[in-house]
């Protein structure tokens, strides 16, 4: 039981990453990258969604009439999105600024929709949450990779500290100002796709 | 006046490109931009569901939920503006809804063609976020009808050129770990290298 479910947390971060092997819920993950604080904050909001829409779904499923399960599962969601919006807005005001309409639509991040019906549906309530979890948490490296290299090379900074000195500030290092424009995050994760790629042979696309 | 409009209309679809500047319906982009044909499907659905939509919305947003727009029920305190999310998200299950079926019953060769698209549509991020950028900008009933038509054709043009670009990769020899996904990752990039080109255009 145990160990099924260690595979059940450990598998979508590695194994069977949404982002990189499912192409699911890439939106936010390009546009909340440009700083590691943001992304930390969608992360978590991310993570909190995915498991408790999860949970919930999974807690109803042998209710839910077939003909209309997605309208469920997307009020679900969109209830938790609620909250979390919420909340952020209330005490993470600044940052829920940055984040703009991106919190809204966790909504359409395919992720959650994904797992509700891939697995939520099919499952009990335990594996499930454990499900969302681990799916949350593979996005979430996905994000923190992009934003620890988009924030560090771009700007010099992390969290909002210094790290590497910028020349216009009267330090050593000349940030990339590529790395903080959107493009930047496409070639990122296309690289990121090519590691995982390179060492896991299996996940290449015949094309 | 027609200026203004105009304006929002350009921005809209180069300046302010939902897919390739705001990274919106990613999934969707990626996943069906395989072929030219099947590309146009989706980029006309998209514009269609989004000029429906997005002023839809609008006039929600402006006689219920927003602060004060129930004074004429007797409400001037009430700000229901927590509700939008899974309003809009509704509106748009539903409007697709009605949509597939009056296409079903009155223009079956459209449907024919559109059908499968439609159902992909109410996840598709790009729709759901017209309506809020529109929340979050305050246009008005007209400026959102002008917005909901110019981020749908600009969607639809960023997906139709992805699809023309990938058809033509099939002749190059991609490294082995780029092939499929990573490949469309980085010319998605260039791409959007390309629609900066537009950011600096003053209307």
């Amino acid at each position: 039981m145990l160990v099924k479910l260690k595979k059940t947390l450990l598998d979508p971060i590695f194994n069977n990453n949404p982002i990189t092997l499912q192409v699911l819920g890439i939106c936010s993950a390009l546009a909340v990258t440009s700083k590691l604080e943001t992304a930390i904050v969608m992360s978590i909001a991310v993570i909190f969604v995915v498991s408790f829409s999860n949970l919930s779904v999974s807690l109803i499923r042998n209710y839910i009439p077939t003909s209309i399960r997605i309208i469920i599962e997307m009020t679900i969601i969109a209830s938790f999105v609620i909250v979390a919006d919420q909340i952020i807005r209330a005490f993470l005001f600044e940052i829920s600024k940055q984040l703009s309409v991106y919190v809204g639509l966790i909504i359409t991040n395919c992720i959650i929709l994904g797992r509700a019906e891939a697995f939520a549906l099919k499952n009990p309530p335990l594996q499930s949450f454990i499900d969302g979890i681990g799916n949350g948490l593979g996005y979430t490296l996905i994000l923190i990779v992009l934003a620890f290299f988009r924030e560090l090379f771009g700007a010099g900074k992390l969290l909002g500290f210094t790290i590497l000195p910028i020349n216009t500030e009267g330090g050593w290092f000349v940030p990339n100002g590529l790395l903080l424009l959107p493009p930047s995050a496409f070639f990122l994760i296309g690289f990121i796709i090519w590691i995982i790629r390179t060492i896991k042979k299996d996940q290449v696309e015949e094309d | 006046m027609l200026e203004q409009y105009l304006s929002l209309f350009i921005k809209s679809i180069f300046i302010e490109n939902m897919a390739l500047a705001f990274f919106l319906g990613m999934c969707t982009f990626l996943a069906v931009s395989r072929k030219v044909e099947t590309a146009v499907g989706l980029g006309i659905a998209v514009i269609i569901v989004q000029t429906i939509t997005v002023p839809i919305n609008n006039l929600i947003y402006i006689n219920i939920l927003k602060e004060g727009a129930l004074t004429w029920a007797g409400l001037p305190d009430m700000d229901l503006t927590f509700l939008g999310l899974i309003t809009y998200i509704g509106v748009i299950a539903a409007i697709v809804q009605i949509l597939e079926m009056t296409l079903d019953k009155h223009f079956p060769k459209l449907y024919n063609a559109l059908g499968i698209f439609l159902p992909l549509i109410t996840v598709n991020c790009a729709i759901l976020g017209g309506s809020l950028f529109m929340v979050e900008r305050d246009y008005d009933f007209s400026q959102s009808l002008v917005y909901g038509l110019g981020s749908g054709i600009g969607w639809a043009l960023a997906i139709i050129g992805l699809a023309g670009i990938r058809e033509r990769m099939k002749y190059s020899n991609v490294p082995e770990g780029l092939r499929g996904l990573g490949i469309t990752f980085i010319i998605t990039g260039l791409m959007a290298i390309a629609f900066m080109l537009f950011s600096g255009i003053q209307l």
